[in-house]
């Protein structure tokens, strides 16, 4: 019995945890909503360890341990999917902010050399430059 | 501003950790392309790359904060391109394997109609070889790469390419920064675009410095990567705006 209030008590605790994760916002929410919702599931099933033998015996499993921990395993795989694409989110906006900031850099340099000394060098004031609308 | 002769041609070129063999490379450019503005990309260099640039008058630096790797850089030399109105872009390595004295052939064949132009070094120039599984992985590429871009291209990993607006238009927009991005599936984007490829031979110089890494195991991990590199490239949805513009 002690090992179910464990449970409860420790998923409540990892709720408690996100949440005020999310208050201070050092997570966002699209990330701590799977936590809070897996926090709450067992927190249910531990409250309730009959539900999971009923689950058990739907899905066509014999312990009920293997369907928490094939579960708990599928869980952990997309999360990690999901952080992999969030990365990559991520990666494509660094890119795109680094080649902006050494455009902008670079444009802040020759406008300065142009102000400094006018002597045009590769010029800057080609006629198109208001491209990709055609 | 009104000598306006001709074309507008930009030299891009994507330099990481170059500082030995840049100088040559742009005073060659300089001798060889006089007309043409050379930008050097510095992909986040820890060397001093980006001193060497600034020491030389004739060539403009786009000093990246970060190392993006050939595409990043690549397509942040697209970008410069698009929005300074440049009618033409070569891209040129750093490590002068490619021969200044070719970029004329290269963007000759865009006058003969090509939105884009391969130098290519197997296409008879040159004594330039692979071997073993790379050399599988290189036929490989251009097997596929030639049925898609319906025109024979036999070197599809060649850094030396040219390109008109059409070109820098899509370039600036998407150009991937994928392991083999900045070569074979930047390929495949344009062929997929419509853009008109052609091939041209051009000598390969030895590298100034450094090796192509030739050893099987490696071999084997590029002809794999180079596999999913190109089924990613050949199935994967094409952005909107390169279909509109067909009027």
């Amino acid at each position: 019995m002690s090992g179910y209030g464990f449970a409860i008590a420790a998923s409540l605790g990892i709720v408690v945890f996100l949440v005020v994760l999310l208050r201070s916002r050092r997570v966002r929410e699209k990330y701590a909503f799977i936590w809070i919702a897996v926090g709450i599931a067992v927190a249910i099933l531990a409250a309730f360890p009959e539900l999971m033998l009923g689950l058990t015996s739907l899905v066509g499993i014999q312990t009920p341990s293997n369907l928490l921990f094939s579960a708990s395993l599928i869980v952990l795989l997309f999360v990690c999917i999901q952080l992999s694409v969030e990365v990559s989110g991520l990666e494509e906006e660094t890119r795109t902010l680094a080649e902006e900031v050494a455009l902008l850099r670079l444009d802040v340099e020759r406008a300065a050399a142009a102000a400094g000394n006018p002597q045009p060098g590769p010029d800057a004031s080609g006629p198109g430059s208001d491209a990709s609308n055609r | 501003m009104e000598q306006d002769t001709g074309p507008r041609l930009l030299v891009i070129v994507p330099a990481w950790n170059e500082q030995e063999s840049l100088p040559r490379v742009l005073a060659e450019l300089a001798a060889e392309a006089p007309a043409a503005d050379v930008l050097v990309v510095n992909d986040g260099s820890t060397d001093d790359t980006a001193a060497v640039v600034r020491a030389s008058h004739h060539a403009m630096l786009l000093d990246l904060p970060l190392n993006l790797g050939v595409g990043g850089a690549m397509r942040a030399g697209y970008r410069f391109a698009l929005r300074n109105g440049y009618d033409r872009a070569v891209q040129v390595d750093a490590d002068g394997q490619h021969d200044p004295v070719d970029i004329a052939r290269v963007v000759a064949m865009l006058d003969e109609g090509a939105n884009l132009a391969v130098g290519a070094r197997f296409a008879g120039e040159g004594d330039y070889t692979a071997r073993g599984p790379r050399r599988w992985a290189m036929s490989m590429l251009s097997f596929v790469i030639s049925r898609i871009a319906k025109v024979r291209l036999t070197d599809t990993t060649s850094g030396f390419r040219a390109c008109d607006r059409r070109g820098i238009e899509l370039f600036a927009r998407e150009y991937p920064a994928e392991y083999l991005g900045d070569t074979v599936e930047s390929l495949v984007i344009a062929s997929r675009a419509g853009l008109t490829i052609r091939q041209v031979g051009v000598r390969m110089r030895v590298r100034s410095a450094g090796t192509p890494s030739q050893s099987p195991g490696r071999a084997a991990i590029f002809l794999g990567r180079a596999a999913l590199a190109l089924l990613i490239a050949v199935t994967r949805p094409m952005s909107a705006p390169a279909h509109k513009d067909a009027s």
